[in-house]
């Protein structure tokens, strides 16, 4: 399968890239790892006129906390990066458990986080963890930076609110006042296919007491699916087996999942509400321990 | 130096734009104009005639198009050859020498490995990227490095017999 023809760019500086962007006016694309946008033009569902490859921009694979606590993921930092770091499971228990379950290990070598967002799949495991961590995408265009929270980033499946001349260049995950609980389930067939159902769950812990959490349902909706009234339930008190059993019958009627060949509606509503109970439950005897 | 893009004209006259790409396949530079949309899968097995890079699913799912980029397993179906510009491929070629297979090829052949064949090369280079990192695997790591590799043969019971395989005999060449 080929793509239409485009033209190939390759810029070496953002500031290049945004300029290409502008003159594509609005039928250039961002090239990252490419794990979705080069299926989808091979499809042709995608045909952009040109594709700017940030590759050889300089800079742009990192990831790192700051000294505040801040966590920031470059653009180009592939999700295999993240399952290889030792600082991503010090920092951030969210994230590091939904690594290794992004697609298939082939595929995460060439992928990335930032990517993987932007593409704003309903399938998408980052943007549930996103989502779950009150993420934020720092996007650059020619007038400048702006920061835009990844729950009002995505409006709708494959749908982000980039301008055609912006370009998504890191992710940030803001500092935390407690201390970091969190996990990420997802149901697949086999390795690589689909989410029948995913769960992100993000704490933060004072004690015993959650100060702030977070859910985020992969694949059960028309794009990730914010569990909020789930997740304000368990804020303010400890993690009971009550607390966790009502923040799973809300994270279950918060999702709307479609009946298909990977299940029915109701099979992965109770995927979900299984999968919340899971998390919480672990973090619950994790925090025992750690206290 | 090869010209790739006529391969993928059609029939109108069209100006197509073209890029040079040098990328090192085997240890040796190769050079082409390619269209930007030539697929790394197309350059190695049409370009440069090395067809032991299968094409299976063309649409990222399989692992049979698997190549090494730089010692890391990629699915050459789904990056295009320009993205390969300036970088290192290593296919099946590149693993036996003239007179000698690789150890991860005699495990395949060794512990039944294989049965159409056509799998065979994508999971040899995942193998092979797992090994580099990690010499001593467990049955389990081993499973997990070829979770993106998928076998219609279901043959899976002999790959990893022949990754442990592979895995002990580079273990004793490395003198551990």
């Amino acid at each position: 399968m080929y793509p239409s023809r485009f033209k190939y760019e390759s810029p070496k500086t953002i500031e290049e890239a945004i300029a290409l962007l502008t003159k594509g006016n609005g039928e250039a694309k961002i090239l990252a790892g490419g794990m979705s946008l080069i299926p989808m033009m091979k499809l042709r569902f995608a045909s952009p006129e040109t594709l700017i490859d940030i590759s050889n921009i300089p800079n742009l694979n990192y990831h790192r906390a700051d000294a505040d606590g801040t966590f920031r993921i470059g653009a180009l930092c592939t999700h295999a990066d993240l399952e290889k770091s030792s600082i991503l499971a010090q920092h951030q228990p969210t994230l590091a458990a939904t690594a290794p379950l992004v697609a298939d290990p082939i595929v995460r070598t060439r992928g990335t986080f930032v990517g993987s967002v932007c593409h704003a799949d309903p399938q998408g495991d980052w943007s549930s963890a996103m989502i779950a961590l009150d993420g934020m995408i720092v996007a650059q265009g020619p007038k400048g930076r702006r920061t835009i929270a990844v729950r009002d980033f995505v409006t709708g499946p494959f749908q982000n609110v980039l301008a055609s001349n912006e370009i998504a260049i890191e992710a940030i995950i803001p500092t935390t006042k407690g201390i970091r609980f969190g996990g990420y389930l997802k149901l697949e067939r086999r390795i690589g296919d689909f989410a029948t159902a995913g769960v992100a769950v993000a704490l933060e812990l004072s004690g015993a007491s959650v100060i702030r959490a977070g859910i985020g349902l992969t694949g059960v909706g028309s794009s990730t699916v914010n569990a909020i009234d789930a997740a304000q339930s368990l804020v303010g008190s400890p993690l009971t087996s009550q607390a966790i059993e009502r923040a799973a019958d809300l994270a279950a009627q918060a999702a709307q999942p479609r009946s298909d060949h990977r299940g029915s509606a109701t099979y992965k509503r109770q995927v979900v509400r299984t999968f919340v109970v899971r998390i919480l439950t672990e973090v619950s005897s994790n925090q025992v321990k750690a206290a | 130096m090869t010209s790739l893009y006529e391969e993928v004209r059609g029939d109108d006259s069209e100006e197509v734009s073209t890029c040079l790409v040098t990328v090192r396949v085997n240890g040796v530079n190769r050079s082409a104009k390619v269209e930007p949309r030539l697929l790394l899968a197309h350059f190695i097995r049409q370009g440069l005639r090395l067809t032991g890079t299968h094409v299976g699913c063309d649409s990222s799912n399989c692992g049979a198009c698997t190549v090494l980029l730089d010692g890391q397993p990629v699915k050459s179906c789904s990056m295009f050859a320009v993205q390969a510009n300036g970088h290192e491929v290593m296919t099946v070629e590149g693993l036996s020498t003239a007179s000698e297979l690789h150890p991860i090829q005699e495990g395949f052949k060794d512990e039944h490995g294989l049965q159409c064949g056509y799998c065979t090369p994508g999971m040899m280079l995942a193998a092979k990227a797992l090994l580099d990192e990690n010499l001593n695997p467990t049955e389990d790591e081993i499973r997990w490095a070829l979770s993106g590799n998928l076998c219609r043969c279901t043959g899976y019971q002999n790959i990893v017999k022949a990754v442990l395989w592979a895995a002990e005999k580079m273990r004793a060449q490395a003198g551990k």
